[in-house]
């Protein structure tokens, strides 16, 4: 048995897992309409590859990866593409971004998979195909794993773990998922630590989870993998990427970096078992785990198509009377859904419908006291009213200077404020200010370069120009002195040439509308000719001097 | 007595070579404070100011000719960083020299264009496309919304967009608790 490490601060708020957990997990079912968002994961969002109009098979790639930090889109059905454009996305802005909408045909038809034989590829192209597979972390931040598992770049990864401490209330998709298909979590986390030549391998769990901790135990037991199952008192948020990491292996992340720079990388549960599921048997991530609870009739645990709409997954659990909105998420780090018909996307492990009595308004935000409560129950060791107060103050600076950005926003310190603050919302405003800050002086690095490029260039053609002129005018001189008659010739027997056959063209030029004409005409015309010779030929004449 | 002012005068001439040699070693090429002022500007290079650019605005506030309220896309707060870094007090922006506006970048109706090159040569960044009489168009990634080529276009093809917002931009906001409406 490891010895477990306690992490710095955490509170116990109440779970609600049982509500959702005792069910078993309901299979997928297909929507007519399905929604898949570009923006799924961090980084560069996905490029659309299909037409509209196209008919596409489940698991066929529909969008491709975009840069390095990005992964690839699927087909969570097979159907028709019927629209590429903007649409609702679950995002707290509420503002819309670009998917491709499929209308499903209900066959369910999948695209041609092929199993990877992971033992005998180059872990390049494994990672590769991870990321064509549409691979991202299913634990919330939805990170590209493909760049996760790359161990050049970094100090190397003694350690992997796989995060099952799902600390959040309410939620219970990792709880489920390990309790029926724990034995593809651990293949995952095979190829995993093949491809992060880590040593050692830990499942960390927490403890209010027996059932999924047994079937871990079994499961790693049936395959003969060397992996320590922990399980972890229960603490939020014990399933913090650096919280984890602490409780495992007792090692601290530095402050502003990452578990990577101490030899730990974490996943979660759900990515181990995607990746084993597009490794062994070529399914791309099309469909996750989602804990459909709170104000519904029959909290459970549903397998999702990505893209299905949020108001359809609450009629399979039964919707009552009275929800009063969506959390998408948890309770501590959700955010409200602005629209029911926003799709399910990766990082959606819960749907929480809320109502009156389970989530009541929150009282009026007071004055801060100073009362310093929230310094304790802080996972990052951070002093949360300063910050609070330089962030309210706009004072960014100082802000960071007090490791703003090791905040990882678990809402600790909103839960415990006796003045009901919403503090982590001005931790949030604050660091997107300063990101906001950061790529403005980017662009006005860029703009600044370019406008003194652009001095230099004109500084350079004005001299290049005038070099030019020096040079011609000094050939000029030079060849003044000897015009050189032969050239002068030349030059007047060209234009003597030129005098020739203009001529030449007139003369050509003479009336051709004459040929068809009765001989009355002709004999006029000949007339009029001879007259006008005549004309020319007294106009020829030297014109005699009159008399006086 | 001698030795005394010997001594001093050695450890004078020291000193002095000292001090010297670290001038020129450690020598300060051109005025920090102008690249600090220049680096709170914006870079627009829109000219509003009343200099031709960014950095000739930022050394005429080194040199104390200019007023450190005159740049409309810094907006107020740029002004306050200018006050800060200079030691004065920040004063409200001086609108004789335009008000501060939304971000945009210039728009070319492609349609209307004639070609005629005489914005890409307003541009102070260079983020204009095209060739004499082919269309231009702007590259909207390097357009600082300085507006110079808008003036110069004789068909009156380039209009301001304002940038509109959206998921890659989005910030969360300021948190305020909202109001409840009377009734």
């Amino acid at each position: 048995m490891m010895e477990l490490q306690r992490f710095p601060g955490g509170i116990h708020p109440e779970e609600h897992k049982q509500e959702s957990s005792s069910r078993p997990i309901h299979a997928a079912f297909v929507p007519k309409k399905l929604v898949v968002p570009m923006r799924q994961h961090i980084g560069q969002p996905s490029k659309p590859i299909v037409k509209v109009g196209d008919r596409v098979l489940k698991g066929q790639m529909i969008a491709e990866a975009d840069g390095y930090v990005s992964v690839a889109m699927h087909a969570p059905s097979s159907g028709i593409v019927t629209e590429i454009g903007l649409a609702a996305v679950p995002h707290p802005s509420g503002l819309p971004d670009l998917c491709i909408t499929l209308s499903t045909d209900g066959r369910d038809e999948w695209a041609a998979r092929t199993p990877i034989d992971w033992r005998n590829t180059d872990p390049a192209a494994l990672r590769g195909h991870v990321r064509e597979l549409g691979i991202a972390g299913l634990g919330g931040a939805v990170f590209p794993s493909s760049i996760k598992l790359d161990p050049a770049g970094g100090p190397p990864i003694h350690t992997l773990i796989l995060n099952g401490g799902e600390c959040e209330p309410w939620i219970t998709c990792d709880d489920r998922l390990m309790r029926e298909r724990a034995e593809d979590i651990l293949e995952g986390a095979r190829i995993m630590q093949h491809l992060l030549g880590a040593e050692k391998l830990i499942a960390g769990i927490e403890d209010n989870k027996p059932e999924a901790i047994a079937a871990m135990r079994a499961a790693a037991e049936r395959l003969g993998l060397a992996i320590e199952i922990a399980a972890m008192p229960t603490l939020y948020p014990g399933g913090g990427g650096k919280q984890i990491t602490k409780t495992l292996t007792g090692l601290d992340t530095p402050s502003g970096g990452r578990t990577t720079d101490v030899g730990v990388q974490v996943f979660n549960m759900g990515t181990s078992y995607a990746l084993a599921r597009a490794i062994l048997h070529g399914e791309p991530l099309i469909s996750r785990i989602v804990t459909v609870t709170g104000h519904v009739l029959q909290p459970q645990n549903f397998e999702v198509l990505i893209g299905t709409p949020i108001s359809e997954l609450l009629l399979h659990a039964g919707e009552r009377d009275g929800t009063t909105g969506v959390i998408m998420g948890g309770p501590m780090m959700g955010f409200d859904v602005p629209d029911m018909d926003v799709p399910v996307v990766k990082a959606t492990n819960c749907v929480l419908a809320k109502s009156k009595e389970l989530f009541p308004p929150k009282p009026r935000e007071l004055p801060c006291i100073r009362c310093t409560q929230c310094v304790p129950v802080c996972p990052a060791e951070l002093q949360p009213q300063q910050l609070y107060w330089f962030a309210r103050a706009r004072d960014l600076g100082r802000a960071q200077e007090y490791h703003l950005f090791d905040c990882i926003e678990c809402g600790c310190c909103s839960y415990v404020c006796p003045s009901h603050i919403p503090l982590v919302d001005y931790y949030r405003f604050a660091k997107s200010e300063i990101w906001a800050r950061e790529k403005e002086k980017r662009l006005s690095d860029i703009a600044r370069e370019r406008h003194e490029f652009r001095l230099f260039r004109q500084e350079r053609e004005k001299k290049e120009k005038a070099e030019r002129l020096a040079a011609k005018a000094q050939t000029k001189r030079a060849e003044a002195p000897a015009p050189g008659d032969a050239e002068q010739d030349a030059k007047k027997k060209l234009i003597r040439e030129a005098l020739a056959r203009a001529q030449a063209r007139k003369a050509a030029v003479t009336p051709k509308n004459t040929d068809n004409l009765p001989p009355e005409k002709q004999a006029e015309i000949a007339e009029i000719e001879a007259r006008r010779a005549k004309i020319v030929e007294i106009a020829k004449q030297p014109v005699e001097p009159e008399q006086h | 007595m001698l030795t005394a002012i010997l001594v001093m005068a050695g450890i004078a001439v020291a000193l002095g070579a000292v001090l010297g040699f670290a001038a020129l070693r450690y020598k300060v090429e051109g005025d920090p404070l102008v690249e600090k002022i220049d680096a709170i500007l914006p870079q627009t290079q829109c000219g509003q100011c009343g200099f031709p650019g960014c950095r000739p605005y930022a050394e005429a506030i080194a040199r104390g000719e200019a007023d450190i309220n005159q740049c409309p896309p810094g907006g107020e707060e740029g002004v306050k960083k200018l006050a800060e870094l200079l030691g004065v007090e920040a004063k409200p922006l001086d609108e004789t020299h335009g008000v501060t506006k939304p971000k945009s970048v210039a728009y070319i109706d492609e349609a209307l264009c004639i070609g005629c090159t005489l914005c890409i040569q307003a541009c102070p960044v260079d983020a204009i496309l095209g060739a004499a009489k082919q269309m231009h168009t702007i590259i909207a990634s390097e357009c600082t919304g300085c507006e110079l080529c808008v003036a110069p276009c004789p068909v009156n093809c380039i209009s301001m967009v304002p940038l509109k917002e959206d998921l890659g931009s989005w910030k969360w906001k300021y948190p305020v608790f909202r109001l409840r409406q009377a009734t």
